[in-house]
């Protein structure tokens, strides 16, 4: 069944106000379109999880959309810091829920697997598990101590950009992979965008490939370019110098405003914003070719 | 020859690799450290970024620590539970690299907050990586710039523990990383003490100890 639709009816019709929504991608794939989209679209007082907030929660911050954020690291990745997001919470605006990558991701994967908790190993570090009162200690009941546990997360939508998907949702990722699938298989309701909406056949081709089944997916929609400044494997490159203009733009309330007024709601669509940015962007952004060698699967 | 204080620390931390070591890799200094090692004394340096790669051999300097050029080329990529749990966690990890705002005289570090952590006076990013790395990896090292108010009395937030109040109480607290071995900062080097307070073990030339 095609689920084929538009960014725009996808995020209007599966993403309500209050919604906790995750948008996948550990640097790769994060899917900036959906999230400008939904800064159009004046959504409000969303939860937005994600292990590194990174550009696009701080932009949907930047833009009222959220409420609180549930994360692992808040940094502007080889950069610095998120400097809305970090004086949102240093002035209490900004309701956080903290976690090391380890327990972010442990919590989607007991929420992908139907886990009431997840186990993990302890550290010696408790501060983080005394701020946090969603951590939790159980005696191993096989003996050997204490297992530190955590809760699973089920966030009400899952956003996922991927290379190439069919009709149906079936959607293949390659190059890192983060915790795309178990933020797929962990939420309610899933958003996928790809580069590329492929033929059935491209897809049952390479089945290995395949990150995230059609059945759980709400809405596939034709996304090109919808990671920039984030990247595509093979696709596109990261944009690294807008990572770093954007810590320039955030230094004054007035240049975010004006960039959230020129590049989010002053375009119709990401086709336009690529648009926007220009040749010169295009030509650094292009990647050569590197060809993995096929494989064969066997006819039987 | 001529060389800036953080190219000595550069080498300093390649020079705490052994070949055939596996190394969990961040961006940036350690990032150097690494690949000047395996191009040097440690061609068999196996390298692991967080993100998922194993095996990695970058053709640039990556500004993330999920930068495709990590991916291609790589030996194999698998999601961040599995990097994490599978690498990580099993013990399969020989060498950590960590850095933070704050470092206590044994190795504690905060990446976290300064001051309260309802009331922050400055939110930091927070742990990432580095609550399990400091735990689980075998070695772990710590890179910083040498300044005063980077090395308190006591940190704000325990972000990563590294000695806790002394080696005795790592050792009872049974997590399966032997620690942090040493602090690399751009004036010289730290070591632990039998009791795990760092003890300055070097200095850079110039440098009055």
């Amino acid at each position: 069944m095609s689920k084929l639709m538009p960014l725009e009816q996808a995020v209007s019709q599966f993403i309500q106000d209050g919604d906790c929504v995750y948008a996948a991608g550990f640097t790769h794939l994060i899917p900036f379109a959906v999230g400008h989209e939904i800064i159009r679209q004046r959504r409000r007082d969303l939860v937005l999880a994600r292990a590194t907030p990174d550009l696009i929660y701080e932009q949907m911050v930047a833009a009222g959309c959220a409420r609180k954020i549930i994360f692992s690291y808040i940094g502007n990745p080889g950069v610095g810091s998120l400097r809305i997001v970090r004086s949102e919470i240093e002035a209490g605006r900004l309701e956080i829920e903290e976690y090391s990558h380890f327990g972010m991701i442990s919590r989607l994967q007991a929420g992908a697997t139907g886990l009431p908790f997840i186990p993990m190993n302890p550290t010696a570090a408790l501060d983080l598990e005394r701020a946090n009162p969603r951590y939790r200690r159980v005696v191993d009941p096989y003996g050997g101590g204490e297992v530190v546990v955590l809760p699973p997360l089920n966030p009400d939508v899952a956003i996922v950009h991927v290379q190439r998907a069919d009709r149906d949702g079936n959607a293949h990722i390659w190059g890192i992979i983060g915790e795309q699938k178990e933020a797929a298989f962990a939420s309610r309701r899933v958003i996928i965008t790809a580069e590329e909406i492929v033929d059935e056949d491209i897809i049952r081709a390479d089945p290995n490939r395949t990150m995230i089944p059609g059945f759980l997916v709400s809405a596939v929609c034709h996304v090109p370019f919808c990671a920039h400044p984030s990247y595509t494997q093979g696709y596109y490159d990261r944009d690294n110098a807008f990572y770093l203009t954007w810590d320039q733009i955030t230094e004054s309330p007035e240049q975010t405003r004006a960039y959230l007024d020129e590049w989010v709601y002053g375009v119709d669509d990401r086709a336009q914003y690529w648009e926007k940015l220009g040749a010169e962007c295009h030509d650094r952004l292009k990647v050569e070719p590197r060809l993995s060698k096929p494989i064969n699967y066997g006819e039987y | 020859m001529e060389y800036t204080a953080s190219e000595l620390m550069t080498v300093n931390a390649a020079r705490l690799l052994r070949d055939g070591d596996v190394v969990f890799v961040g961006v940036g200094l350690p990032n150097l450290a690494c690949n000047l090692a395996r191009r040097t004394h440690a061609p068999n340096l196996l390298m692991i970024y967080e993100a998922g790669v194993v095996g990695a051999r970058p053709n640039r300097l990556p500004l993330s620590i999920g930068d495709p050029t990590l991916v291609s080329g790589s030996t194999l990529v698998c999601s961040m539970y599995e990097i994490f749990s599978l690498y990580l966690q099993r013990g399969n990890v020989d060498v950590g690299f960590l850095g933070g705002a704050q470092i206590d005289r044994y190795g504690n570090i905060n990446a976290t907050v300064i001051g309260d952590y309802d009331q922050p006076k400055v939110r930091l990013p927070g742990s990432g990586g580095s609550m399990e790395i400091a735990a689980w990896a075998n070695r772990c090292y710590i890179i910083t710039p040498h300044q005063k108010r980077r090395f308190p009395q006591r940190v704000d937030f325990r972000t990563s523990g590294g000695f806790l109040d002394g080696k005795h109480q790592r050792l009872e607290s049974g997590v399966r990383g032997g620690g942090p071995q040493a602090v690399v900062t751009d004036l010289g080097i730290l070591e632990p003490d039998t009791s795990g307070k760092m003890i300055l073990t070097a200095c850079h030339p110039g440098v009055d100890g």
